[in-house]
């Protein structure tokens, strides 16, 4: 279980270095998706699986699309369509594919192991963290929805057709 | 028997991860790295929360990831809708030519 932490430790870190590196904001992108897929696995083995799913879920999914959505719609570069075709030859996504598989291998190895080498750890079940959120944290959701609600006003007032 | 990781590499690992988003954030000048520096750094919190969470087994540590995975999602959305904004009015991505106020 050590090992499969620090191998996702260093993967995160490595992918990481690269996003912060890139030139190109799509490259950078898939590292970002490969780092957070990493920390995801990394709350996997820490014992918090519902933490790992909406990672997986709401950041690689959810905030991920929207910078694509923005990236694609600024339509960055005059070589656009160059960009399209280099991105379906292998080179660019072999890099965060390897990482990527090394994480699925790593999901693998964690599947593979049985219940009692598993004990060491104290997961954190869905169901207690439901009670958590919807007890003592009751007034966090409702702050949470209100800045939710104030994010979308905001977003859609700035991302409204400019008129002059 | 499998030893349960140590809390003190899980804190590392975040803190390695805020200072590469805080780079990001002081050296890169396009304004999408930037966001995405900030997501690192916003990502790298949220480990040592859970990671404090686990060690003491208690839900609080994934509760108040949940909060800043909210945040986050509120952040980045209204960050982007600024990007378009940026980049409608200045053709740029780069915040050095935002650098001034008008006024």
């Amino acid at each position: 279980m050590l090992t499969v932490f620090y191998i996702a430790a260093l993967i995160a870190v490595i992918s990481t270095v690269l996003v912060i590196t890139r030139t190109n904001a799509v490259h950078a992108l898939l590292y970002l998706i490969v780092s957070l897929l990493a920390v995801a696995m990394i709350f996997f083995v820490l014992g918090a699986p519902f933490v790992a799913a909406l990672e997986v879920i709401i950041y690689a999914g959810a905030i991920m699309v929207l910078f694509i959505f923005v990236i694609m719609m600024l339509n960055l570069g005059g070589a656009h369509a160059k960009e399209e075709a280099l991105l379906l030859t292998p080179g660019i996504w072999k890099g965060p594919a390897m990482l990527c598989l090394i994480l699925a291998m790593e999901l693998i190895y964690t599947f593979t192991l049985d219940r009692a080498t598993l004990s060491a750890i104290t997961e954190i079940t869905p169901k207690q963290v439901g009670i958590a959120l919807l007890g003592p944290y009751v007034l966090g959701v409702e702050l949470a929805s209100m800045l939710l609600l104030a994010g979308l006003v905001g977003a859609y007032h700035l991302g409204r057709p400019h008129k002059h | 028997m499998i030893q349960s990781i140590p809390m003190e590499h899980g804190l590392i690992l975040a803190t390695i991860l805020f200072i590469l988003g805080l780079i990001g954030v002081l050296v890169r000048r396009n304004i999408v790295f930037m966001l995405m520096s900030v997501e690192i750094m916003l990502n790298a919190v949220g480990i040592a929360f859970v990671v404090a969470g686990a060690r003491w087994g208690q839900v609080d540590g994934q509760v108040m990831f949940i909060f800043i995975l909210t945040m986050a999602a509120a952040e980045v959305s209204v960050g982007l809708a600024l990007v378009l904004q940026l980049y409608h009015n200045f053709k740029t991505l780069d915040t050095d030519a935002v650098s001034k106020m008008k006024g």
